[in-house]
């Protein structure tokens, strides 16, 4: 019964929110705003004009470029600083001053290096999700229970081994946090970058159909776009948190 | 008086474990709190000496300066003729069931200290004590699939497998339930008498030290002095209903200061 | 028992501690400043020119103006989303029937980045301040609703029998219990989305309104590449982003909800 409840009622909340919107507009006669129909329409007309597959694609690759390389950058790092309060010491006033400066701040410099395109978005992106996760691994890695760390100095494990076998492992659950809510900030800021940085991409489409021609529908679609893949990408980094080996650091028993 | 009761006995075997004059002060100034004061004791090789007393009293504190984990602030540990400076894989440390990696299965908790061993010395081991504590088939389960008192198993068959000299135990089985402490204690016994390591076990359980040990040390409250030593002297498997056992457990209830009558 | 000579090494260090953050500071502000000697004909200024940008902008009183825009949206963004989404967060979490009428809509609108909601909260409230505070509202409120109602879904049970073996009444226990026991969590979801916000009201300010912060640093490009006032506008967003933080952080350090963050499992 409770099983029942919880799967109809996603989809009949949509659809109850899909009628009330196409009421709202009929309604209210809008000529601007967009109702369901014509929103689909708008996804058709995209679709056919070869548009809609591109501009997933490309904002997914700058997010993939830029995310990714802040991974590269940020476990690493926010390793060495977890376990290092000399290094932390020492790296954390750069850290605290660019971390809380918003990326978008960096959009005209991003622009001066990397001009217009790509590389400046990637740039952003890799800004935008570098420092939460630098800040996340720090936080993992330190509030790792003591037990672990002697159990794996007691069995006389070489650092580099300590580090791979026990530190990392130990910290996993909270990082992936981390990159979780890394990964949905990048997501925003794609939509930011693309709406002034570049000419492709969802962030693109929203801000070029409003300024050319108030084609609001294609609004909307973009919107849903984004929606969409902002739930894919989610539920792939939730999937990694219920693999078995990290498990353990979520479930409260 | 009790260092000279430590001393005054000579054992038959040879000294594994010597700590003399150890002192150990948490904070400074005006918030600094004395735990251990003047500890003085030895142990034999293959001997299983209890450390007994009350919560907060600094057992585990102590069980951490022999381990290498924290320095004293004065005294020594000589184990083996050589001073203490660090956690050995020749001593393994024994934390509750909190010290099993949740992260690795049952075979890779108790193959985890086995990396300089070949693959297939490594396999040996671990399937001979994950049969020695009674887990076969549960070889590829995580932690949080265990019990309490099987994760506590993972965790002694994990520091057996190293084949240590000596293992320090903190209180490993005071999460159980009192039916699993007592299977467990029977276990550590038939597996200590098999293998003849120096244990070194924490607990503040009064007749949980005398089932186990050949030697109980009764510590103070805080600051913690070693203040009476009692010489376990029943063969296993001991009869807990002996007038013997009950004379002992009479003497250490009167060493804390209790009546034993409730 | 602690030699003299210990003593002064030990005081040399926690000196030596204290001042790594301002050595390191320094040291940046040096490489910022030799990076502009060895490019002299970049467009990006010395750290000095930068210092003269924040001086300008406050004789001509648009520092406090603008510094105050964005607080004045992030403010009433913010709260008016927490002041909803907290009670919100706590009835869907502890009524079954309202999470399976409401989740599902949060969670249609969660994915949708604030930002793309520009055109059309610039189409509903035009360019102005009200249409900030919507995004900025939009970018809080849905991860709080949602952290709060993870966090009453989670509670440990033993907890809630407790309190209903004291008889209290349904309204005592959320507002005794339950509200209690899930603060750590909202504390932290609201610092997350505290920083969210701050990084909205800069991308809002850069294309919907004439104001703010944001505003500055694309105005100041656009009009005569002024990218002294650019790097003013970004230290200034970064440092009360900082001290946004530290007060949040602050709240996750009062004795009542420190025991939440104790030993993270
Ligand atoms: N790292 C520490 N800093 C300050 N005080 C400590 C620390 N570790 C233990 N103590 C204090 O030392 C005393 C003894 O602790 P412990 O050795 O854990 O006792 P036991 O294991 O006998 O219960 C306790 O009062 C405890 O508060
Ligand atoms: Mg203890």
């Amino acid at each position: 019964m409770k099983r029942w409840q919880s799967r109809i009622s996603p989809f009949l909340t949509a659809v109850l929110l899909l009628a009330a919107w196409h009421a709202a507009v009929v309604w209210t006669h809008t000529r601007i705003f967009p109702g369901p129909v014509q929103v689909l329409a708008g996804l058709k007309d995209l679709a056919g004009r070869d548009l809609l597959a591109g501009y997933v694609r490309d904002s997914l690759l700058r997010v993939s470029a830029g995310y990714l390389a802040a991974v590269a950058l940020g476990l690493p790092l926010g390793l060495m600083l977890g376990g290092s309060p000399t290094a932390a010491a020492a790296l954390n006033p750069p850290i605290q001053i660019m971390r809380p400066i918003s990326p978008l701040a960096w959009i005209p410099l991003a622009i001066i290096w990397f001009g217009v395109g790509s590389g400046a978005a990637v740039f952003l992106i890799f800004l935008a999700s570098v420092f939460p996760i630098i800040v996340a691994t720090i936080d993992a890695v330190r509030s790792i229970p003591p037990v672990f760390r002697n159990a794996g100095q007691n069995f006389g494990l070489p650092s580099a081994m300590l580090l791979r076998k026990v530190i990392f492992p130990a910290a996993l659950p909270q990082i992936l946090v981390g990159l979780r809510i890394a990964l949905g900030i990048a997501w925003l800021v794609v939509v930011a970058a693309e709406m002034i940085a570049v000419d492709s991409g969802l962030g693109y489409l929203i801000i070029d159909s409003r300024n050319a021609g108030q084609r609001y529908d294609l609004v909307v679609a973009g919107m849903l776009l984004i929606g969409i893949v902002g739930v894919i990408l989610d539920s792939i980094m939730r999937r990694i948190e219920t693999l078995k080996s990290v498990r353990w650091g979520f479930c409260n028993d | 008086m009790s260092n000279q009761a430590v001393q005054a006995r000579t054992t038959a075997l040879e000294t594994r474990l010597r700590v003399a004059n150890l002192n150990v002060t948490f904070g400074e100034g005006e918030k600094a709190v004395n735990v251990l004061q003047n500890i003085t004791l030895e142990v034999g090789a293959g001997e299983f000496v209890c450390l007994l007393g009350p919560s907060g009293c600094g057992k585990s504190t102590l069980l951490n300066v022999l381990g290498g984990f924290l320095k004293p602030d004065s005294g020594e540990v000589v184990i083996d003729g050589k001073p203490v400076l660090g956690p050995d894989p020749r001593r393994i440390f024994v934390f509750q069931e909190r010290g099993v990696f949740p992260w690795m299965t049952v075979e890779g908790n108790i193959g985890f200290g086995l990396f300089r061993l070949t693959k297939e010395e490594q396999a040996r081991r671990i399937f001979y004590y994950v049969n020695l504590v009674g887990l076969s088939g549960f070889e590829k389960a995580y932690p949080h699939e265990l019990s309490g008192g099987m994760k506590q198993r993972v965790e002694v068959a994990r520091a057996l497998a190293v084949n240590p000299d000596v293992l320090f135990l903190d209180e490993p089985f005071g999460a159980l339930d009192s039916i699993t402490r007592l299977i467990m204690r029977r276990e550590l016994l038939r597996i200590w008498q098999k293998e003849r390591k120096t244990v070194l076990f924490v607990t503040h359980d009064i007749d949980e030290s005398i089932q186990l040990a050949d030697r109980v040390l009764v510590m103070s409250t805080r600051p913690a002095t070693i203040q009476r030593v009692v010489d376990i002297d029943i063969d296993h498997p001991r009869d807990i209903s002996s007038r013997h056992y009950l004379d002992l457990r009479d003497q250490i209830f009167e060493q804390i200061g209790l009546a034993h009558k409730v | 028992m602690t030699s003299p000579l210990q003593i002064t090494s030990r005081w040399w260090r926690t000196r030596l501690r204290r001042a790594a953050p301002w050595l390191t500071l320094a040291a940046l502000l040096a490489a910022w400043q030799a990076a502009v000697v060895l490019h002299p004909r970049s467009l990006i200024p010395g750290p000095w020119p930068v210092l003269l940008g924040v001086v300008e902008l406050a004789k001509k009183g648009l520092l406090f103006k603008y510094v105050l825009a964005s607080l004045f949206r992030v403010t009433w963004g913010y709260l008016l989303a927490i002041a909803l989404a907290i009670p919100c967060g706590l009835m869907l979490g502890w009524y079954r029937h309202c999470e399976y009428a409401f989740a599902p809509l949060l969670q249609l609108f969660r994915p949708i980045s604030p930002l793309a909601w520009i055109p059309i909260s610039i189409l509903w409230f035009g360019l102005g301040d009200s249409a900030a505070i919507f995004l900025i509202f939009l970018a809080s409120f849905l991860p709080v609703v949602l952290a709060t109602m993870n966090a009453v879904r989670n509670i440990d049970s033993v907890h809630l029998r407790c309190g209903r073996n004291f008889r209290l009444s349904e309204a005592q226990l959320i507002w005794r219990v339950l509200f209690p026991a899930v603060a750590p969590q909202i504390i932290v979801a609201l610092r997350i989305a505290l920083g969210v916000a701050w990084l909205v009201v800069v991308a809002a300010e850069m294309i919907a309104v004439n104001s703010g912060l944001g505003f500055l640093i694309v105005d100041a490009r656009n009009a005569g590449n002024r990218y002294d006032l650019v790097l003013a506008g970004m230290i200034l967003i970064g440092l009360i982003g900082l001290i946004l933080d530290i007060a949040m952080r602050r709240l996750e350090k009062l004795p009542s909800v420190q025991w939440g963050y104790i030993g993270a499992k």
